[in-house]
Protein backbone atom coordinates (compact mmCIF):
# COMPACT_ATOMS: atom_id res chain seq x y z
CA UNK A 1 0.00 0.00 0.00
CA UNK A 2 3.02 2.28 0.59
CA UNK A 3 3.91 2.38 -3.07
CA UNK A 4 0.35 3.12 -4.20
CA UNK A 5 0.01 6.04 -1.78
CA UNK A 6 3.47 7.37 -2.63
CA UNK A 7 2.91 7.22 -6.38
CA UNK A 8 -0.56 8.77 -6.14
CA UNK A 9 0.48 11.74 -4.07
CA UNK A 10 3.83 12.21 -5.82
CA UNK A 11 1.96 12.42 -9.13
CA UNK A 12 -0.56 14.86 -7.64
CA UNK A 13 2.29 17.00 -6.29
CA UNK A 14 4.16 17.12 -9.60
CA UNK A 15 0.97 17.76 -11.60
CA UNK A 16 -0.06 20.59 -9.28
CA UNK A 17 3.45 22.10 -9.44
CA UNK A 18 3.44 22.04 -13.25
CA UNK A 19 -0.05 23.53 -13.25
CA UNK A 20 1.14 26.27 -10.90
CA UNK A 21 3.91 27.06 -13.34
CA UNK A 22 1.61 27.20 -16.36
CA UNK A 23 -1.45 29.07 -15.05
CA UNK A 24 -1.75 32.70 -16.12
CA UNK A 25 -3.78 33.94 -13.16
CA UNK A 26 -2.13 34.11 -9.70
CA UNK A 27 -5.22 32.67 -7.94
CA UNK A 28 -5.01 29.48 -10.01
CA UNK A 29 -1.31 29.24 -9.17
CA UNK A 30 -2.09 29.68 -5.48
CA UNK A 31 -4.70 26.89 -5.53
CA UNK A 32 -2.25 24.56 -7.31
CA UNK A 33 0.37 25.37 -4.68
CA UNK A 34 -2.13 24.37 -1.97
CA UNK A 35 -2.50 21.03 -3.81
CA UNK A 36 1.28 20.53 -3.72
CA UNK A 37 1.42 21.30 -0.01
CA UNK A 38 -1.43 18.97 0.93
CA UNK A 39 0.08 16.05 -0.98
CA UNK A 40 3.46 16.77 0.62
CA UNK A 41 1.73 16.56 4.02
CA UNK A 42 0.50 13.05 3.10
CA UNK A 43 4.07 12.10 2.13
CA UNK A 44 5.30 13.39 5.51
CA UNK A 45 2.85 11.05 7.23
CA UNK A 46 4.20 8.19 5.10
CA UNK A 47 7.70 9.14 6.27
CA UNK A 48 6.62 9.04 9.92
CA UNK A 49 6.67 12.80 10.53
CA UNK A 50 3.19 13.35 11.94
CA UNK A 51 3.91 16.64 13.66
CA UNK A 52 5.56 18.16 10.59
CA UNK A 53 2.62 16.99 8.45
CA UNK A 54 0.17 18.77 10.75
CA UNK A 55 2.36 21.89 10.82
CA UNK A 56 2.59 21.78 7.03
CA UNK A 57 -1.20 21.82 6.75
CA UNK A 58 -1.71 24.50 9.40
CA UNK A 59 1.21 26.83 8.68
CA UNK A 60 1.75 26.46 4.94
CA UNK A 61 -1.58 25.66 3.34
CA UNK A 62 -3.44 27.44 6.13
CA UNK A 63 -1.62 30.62 7.10
CA UNK A 64 0.85 31.38 4.31
CA UNK A 65 -1.45 30.58 1.39
CA UNK A 66 -4.32 32.55 2.96
CA UNK A 67 -1.89 35.48 3.15
CA UNK A 68 -1.12 35.03 -0.56
CA UNK A 69 -4.79 34.87 -1.49
CA UNK A 70 -5.48 38.01 0.57
CA UNK A 71 -2.78 39.93 -1.26
CA UNK A 72 -4.01 38.69 -4.66
CA UNK A 73 -7.52 39.80 -3.67
CA UNK A 74 -6.29 43.22 -2.51
CA UNK A 75 -4.26 43.91 -5.63
CA UNK A 76 -6.68 42.35 -8.13
CA UNK A 77 -4.53 42.72 -11.22
CA UNK A 78 -5.86 39.85 -13.34
CA UNK A 79 -3.83 37.57 -15.57
CA UNK A 80 -0.22 38.43 -16.29
CA UNK A 81 0.99 39.72 -19.62
CA UNK A 82 3.82 38.07 -21.49
CA UNK A 83 6.89 40.17 -22.13
CA UNK A 84 9.74 39.95 -24.61
CA UNK A 85 12.49 40.89 -22.17
CA UNK A 86 13.44 37.42 -20.92
CA UNK A 87 15.15 36.12 -24.05
CA UNK A 88 18.28 34.69 -22.49
CA UNK A 89 16.38 32.94 -19.74
CA UNK A 90 14.07 31.25 -22.26
CA UNK A 91 16.85 30.02 -24.54
CA UNK A 92 19.30 28.91 -21.86
CA UNK A 93 16.89 28.15 -19.04
CA UNK A 94 15.20 24.96 -20.15
CA UNK A 95 18.35 23.04 -21.21
CA UNK A 96 20.15 24.10 -18.03
CA UNK A 97 17.21 23.04 -15.86
CA UNK A 98 17.00 19.66 -17.59
CA UNK A 99 20.74 19.21 -17.00
CA UNK A 100 20.28 20.20 -13.34
CA UNK A 101 17.50 17.65 -12.87
CA UNK A 102 19.40 14.90 -14.69
CA UNK A 103 22.61 15.43 -12.71
CA UNK A 104 20.68 15.62 -9.42
CA UNK A 105 18.79 12.39 -10.18
CA UNK A 106 22.01 10.62 -11.23
CA UNK A 107 23.84 11.67 -8.08
CA UNK A 108 20.88 10.73 -5.86
CA UNK A 109 20.45 7.32 -7.50
CA UNK A 110 24.16 6.54 -7.20
CA UNK A 111 24.53 7.76 -3.63
CA UNK A 112 21.43 6.13 -2.16
CA UNK A 113 21.36 2.82 -4.02
CA UNK A 114 22.77 0.93 -1.01
CA UNK A 115 20.52 2.62 1.57
CA UNK A 116 17.57 0.80 3.02
CA UNK A 117 14.15 1.64 1.56
CA UNK A 118 11.49 3.64 3.36
CA UNK A 119 8.89 1.52 5.11
CA UNK A 120 5.77 3.01 6.66
CA UNK A 121 5.76 2.51 10.42
CA UNK A 122 9.49 1.76 10.71
CA UNK A 123 10.28 5.21 12.11
CA UNK A 124 8.07 6.37 14.97
CA UNK A 125 10.04 9.33 16.31
CA UNK A 126 8.08 12.09 14.57
CA UNK A 127 5.20 12.70 16.95
CA UNK A 128 4.68 16.00 18.79
CA UNK A 129 6.20 14.53 21.96
CA UNK A 130 9.55 13.64 20.41
CA UNK A 131 9.77 16.79 18.27
CA UNK A 132 8.85 18.98 21.24
CA UNK A 133 11.41 17.28 23.46
CA UNK A 134 14.23 17.97 21.00
CA UNK A 135 12.95 21.47 20.27
CA UNK A 136 12.95 22.54 23.92
CA UNK A 137 16.18 20.86 24.99
CA UNK A 138 18.87 20.73 22.30
CA UNK A 139 17.35 23.34 19.99
CA UNK A 140 16.17 25.79 22.64
CA UNK A 141 18.49 28.64 21.57
CA UNK A 142 17.54 28.49 17.85
CA UNK A 143 13.91 28.33 18.92
CA UNK A 144 14.20 31.52 20.96
CA UNK A 145 16.15 33.26 18.19
CA UNK A 146 13.32 32.32 15.81
CA UNK A 147 10.83 34.07 18.07
CA UNK A 148 12.92 37.26 17.82
CA UNK A 149 13.01 36.82 14.02
CA UNK A 150 9.22 36.62 13.92
CA UNK A 151 8.94 39.71 16.12
CA UNK A 152 11.18 41.64 13.70
CA UNK A 153 9.14 40.33 10.75
CA UNK A 154 5.90 41.52 12.36
CA UNK A 155 7.39 44.97 12.98
CA UNK A 156 8.76 45.15 9.43
CA UNK A 157 5.52 44.06 7.80
CA UNK A 158 3.56 46.55 9.91
CA UNK A 159 5.93 49.38 9.00
CA UNK A 160 5.91 48.51 5.28
CA UNK A 161 2.18 48.06 4.96
CA UNK A 162 1.19 51.10 7.01
CA UNK A 163 3.32 54.11 6.17
CA UNK A 164 3.56 55.97 2.93
CA UNK A 165 7.21 55.85 1.87
CA UNK A 166 8.79 58.71 0.00
CA UNK B 1 -9.27 -4.09 -5.58
CA UNK B 2 -7.20 -6.57 -3.59
CA UNK B 3 -7.80 -9.31 -6.12
CA UNK B 4 -6.43 -7.21 -8.97
CA UNK B 5 -2.87 -7.25 -7.66
CA UNK B 6 -0.79 -10.02 -6.12
CA UNK B 7 -0.42 -9.68 -2.33
CA UNK B 8 3.29 -8.91 -2.65
CA UNK B 9 2.37 -5.69 -4.41
CA UNK B 10 1.02 -4.20 -1.19
CA UNK B 11 4.19 -5.02 0.73
CA UNK B 12 6.49 -3.14 -1.65
CA UNK B 13 8.60 -0.40 -0.09
CA UNK B 14 9.70 2.85 -1.65
CA UNK B 15 13.43 3.38 -2.26
CA UNK B 16 14.94 6.42 -0.60
CA UNK B 17 15.78 7.85 -4.01
CA UNK B 18 12.06 8.04 -4.85
CA UNK B 19 11.46 10.75 -2.28
CA UNK B 20 14.72 12.54 -3.09
CA UNK B 21 14.06 12.58 -6.85
CA UNK B 22 10.51 13.84 -6.22
CA UNK B 23 12.07 16.62 -4.18
CA UNK B 24 14.52 17.40 -7.00
CA UNK B 25 11.67 17.51 -9.55
CA UNK B 26 9.65 19.92 -7.38
CA UNK B 27 12.72 22.09 -6.85
CA UNK B 28 13.41 22.23 -10.59
CA UNK B 29 9.80 23.21 -11.32
CA UNK B 30 10.17 25.92 -8.68
CA UNK B 31 13.33 27.25 -10.34
CA UNK B 32 11.63 27.17 -13.75
CA UNK B 33 8.65 29.12 -12.43
CA UNK B 34 10.98 31.58 -10.74
CA UNK B 35 12.88 32.19 -13.97
CA UNK B 36 10.13 32.22 -16.57
CA UNK B 37 7.16 33.90 -14.95
CA UNK B 38 6.67 37.66 -14.95
CA UNK B 39 4.16 38.12 -12.13
CA UNK B 40 5.86 38.99 -8.86
CA UNK B 41 3.30 37.04 -6.75
CA UNK B 42 3.81 33.88 -8.83
CA UNK B 43 7.58 34.30 -8.51
CA UNK B 44 7.11 34.53 -4.75
CA UNK B 45 5.02 31.34 -4.77
CA UNK B 46 7.84 29.59 -6.67
CA UNK B 47 10.14 30.37 -3.74
CA UNK B 48 7.66 28.70 -1.38
CA UNK B 49 7.60 25.65 -3.67
CA UNK B 50 11.41 25.41 -3.54
CA UNK B 51 11.36 25.65 0.27
CA UNK B 52 8.79 22.83 0.36
CA UNK B 53 10.98 20.64 -1.85
CA UNK B 54 13.93 21.14 0.50
CA UNK B 55 11.70 20.29 3.48
CA UNK B 56 10.84 16.96 1.85
CA UNK B 57 14.55 16.14 1.62
CA UNK B 58 15.05 17.02 5.30
CA UNK B 59 12.16 14.80 6.41
CA UNK B 60 13.32 11.93 4.16
CA UNK B 61 16.77 11.92 5.70
CA UNK B 62 15.27 12.24 9.17
CA UNK B 63 13.41 9.02 8.40
CA UNK B 64 16.53 7.37 7.00
CA UNK B 65 18.80 8.14 9.95
CA UNK B 66 16.07 7.54 12.51
CA UNK B 67 16.66 10.93 14.15
CA UNK B 68 14.29 13.82 14.62
CA UNK B 69 16.81 16.58 13.83
CA UNK B 70 15.85 16.80 10.15
CA UNK B 71 12.25 17.41 11.13
CA UNK B 72 13.34 20.19 13.50
CA UNK B 73 15.21 21.80 10.61
CA UNK B 74 12.17 21.61 8.35
CA UNK B 75 10.14 23.15 11.20
CA UNK B 76 12.55 26.09 11.30
CA UNK B 77 12.36 26.39 7.51
CA UNK B 78 8.57 26.67 7.84
CA UNK B 79 8.85 29.41 10.46
CA UNK B 80 11.34 31.37 8.38
CA UNK B 81 9.09 30.94 5.32
CA UNK B 82 6.17 32.37 7.27
CA UNK B 83 8.21 35.42 8.33
CA UNK B 84 9.52 35.81 4.80
CA UNK B 85 6.02 35.63 3.32
CA UNK B 86 4.75 38.32 5.69
CA UNK B 87 7.57 40.76 4.90
CA UNK B 88 7.70 39.92 1.19
CA UNK B 89 3.99 40.38 0.64
CA UNK B 90 4.14 43.69 2.52
CA UNK B 91 6.93 44.76 0.14
CA UNK B 92 4.80 43.68 -2.84
CA UNK B 93 1.87 45.74 -1.51
CA UNK B 94 4.20 48.72 -1.08
CA UNK B 95 5.61 48.40 -4.61
CA UNK B 96 2.15 48.03 -6.11
CA UNK B 97 1.01 51.14 -4.26
CA UNK B 98 3.85 53.15 -5.80
CA UNK B 99 4.03 51.59 -9.29
CA UNK B 100 0.52 50.19 -9.94
CA UNK B 101 1.96 47.07 -11.60
CA UNK B 102 3.03 43.55 -10.67
CA UNK B 103 5.18 42.83 -13.77
CA UNK B 104 8.75 42.28 -12.57
CA UNK B 105 10.11 43.78 -15.80
CA UNK B 106 8.88 47.15 -14.58
CA UNK B 107 10.81 46.93 -11.31
CA UNK B 108 14.21 47.91 -12.77
CA UNK B 109 15.14 50.93 -10.69
CA UNK B 110 18.28 49.20 -9.36
CA UNK B 111 19.42 48.15 -12.84
CA UNK B 112 22.64 49.74 -14.23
Amino acid sequence: MDLVLFLTFALIAVACAINMSLQRHPVSSALSLVGVMVSLAVLYVLLGAEFIAAAQLVVYSGAIMVLFVFVIMLLNTGAEKMSKKAGTAHFLGFPLLVILLAVASWVITNATSAMKPVKFGAFTGGGPREVGWELFTRYLLPFEVTSILILIAIAGAYRLANKEMD
Amino acid sequence: MYSLFPPEFFKLTIPLSGYLILSAILFTIGVATFLFRRNVITVFMAIELMLNAVNLTFVTFSNHFGKVDGQIFSFFVMVVAAAEAAVGLAIILMVFRNRSTLQIDDFDTLKN
